[in-house]
């Protein structure tokens, strides 16, 4: 379980000094992010949002912090995130609308908080739900960067 | 986790192998960095629990040390391939859980998708040379945008009245953090340091007296 860690953690993790075909840890893209990323290949209207599609996806352990949790649900796409989730498999529970006074539903932002911080898309590419234009990502970054013909 | 022991961890972090100057690309140093932040956190509470943006990511001094500070998530944007490679490299090392990368121009982003969805911007931006004048001010005007709460940015010392006259125009509160008081010590540090480059400066929406309790602190 990932959670908070002093410093201490730090240097014992720097010292241990794994090496890189054994680490099990690595970054990569939460729905969280993905829920605010948008296309903007050039005469696309609505680039948003973002089709998922992915070849590698992996669910994490993170420490649950409602606070952040309920501090998050208002800036989110919400269809947008239910869609992704579902496009990855792993939608669960999670409601087609905000519950309401969400913030007291300690079940519900359980359910939240996995699918925004615990869902992780390793490998794939997100999709331009108008051009088709295809982002790739790869190591867990997704490339958002537009060639010259598509500026 | 204390000032002294962030920056000893900060200076752990690998940085950039081949700097690339186009991009003017350095890194932020580990004691401008941990100052930087630590003073984000411990005075404004603008990192811990929060959703946090590092605009010019590079190898990433700034998100690492955000998410040891505890950010809910810190999002870190850059263009350049090799730069995120390192950046999730030492996240790797670290074994940091927090964080997560996207490759994009910050230049031709729309700000707009991004209105007002983190509460914290942190940054060193490029400064601009003869070539891509005003790169500071572009990074500025769309970490501006995307924060609800606040921006903190690094820059050059010789700006800092052209800034202010910005941030005049666009309606947003400027505070110079290094340089004040309880902080004159990072302002001497960052003398002694020698860097022409900074005065730190934290930037918020000035927020009428009815939305006071949007004030950001974190709902208990």
């Amino acid at each position: 379980m990932r959670g908070r860690q002093t410093s201490q953690f730090y240097k014992h993790v720097l010292a241990r000094k794994t090496p890189l075909t054994q680490r099990l840890f690595a970054v990569n893209m939460k729905l969280l992010t993905h829920n605010m990323l948008t296309s903007r290949v050039k005469g696309v209207m609505k680039g948003y949002p973002l089709l998922i599609k992915a070849t590698e996806v992996k669910v994490n352990d993170v420490e649950f912090n409602p606070q952040f949790v309920i501090r998050m649900i208002p800036k989110l796409e919400w269809s947008a995130l239910v869609q992704a989730a579902e496009e990855l498999g792993q939608r669960q529970d999670l409601p087609g609308e905000l519950v309401p006074q969400y913030e007291k539903d300690e079940e519900f932002l359980k359910r939240v908080h996995r699918v925004l911080l615990e869902v992780e898309v390793m490998e794939g590419c997100l999709q331009c739900p108008e051009s088709g234009r295809e982002f790739p990502i790869s190591r867990g970054i997704p490339n958002m960067l537009l060639n010259e013909d598509e500026v | 986790m204390k000032l002294k022991e962030l920056e000893c961890c900060l200076q752990q972090v690998d940085v950039f192998e081949k700097p690339k100057i186009l991009l003017e690309q350095y890194p932020t140093s580990p004691h401008i960095a941990a100052c930087m932040l630590y003073t984000i956190q411990s005075t404004f509470d603008d990192i811990e629990s929060k959703l946090v943006a590092d605009l010019g990511c590079g190898c990433g001094v700034l998100s690492i040390g955000a998410a040891m500070l505890d950010a809910g998530l810190c999002v870190g944007f850059d263009i350049d391939n090799d730069a995120l490679e390192i950046f999730r490299r030492n996240a790797e090392e670290f074994e940091i859980s927090n964080l997560d990368l996207v490759q994009c121009d910050m230049c031709s982003l729309d700000s707009d998708a991004y209105k007002k969805k983190f509460d914290t911007v942190i940054m060193n931006p490029p400064f601009g040379t003869k070539h891509n004048q005003g790169m500071d001010m572009k990074f500025l005007r769309t970490a501006l945008t995307m924060a609800k709460t606040a921006v903190y940015s690094l820059h050059k010392t010789s700006t800092r009245e052209h800034i202010q006259k910005k941030a005049n125009d666009w309606g947003v509160k400027m505070e110079l953090i290094a340089g004040k008081n309880y902080r004159v010590n990072l302002s001497r540090q960052l003398k002694h340091l020698n860097t022409d480059y900074t005065f730190f400066a934290e930037l918020r929406y000035d927020l009428p007296a009815s939305y006071k309790f949007h004030k950001k602190k974190s709902v208990s």
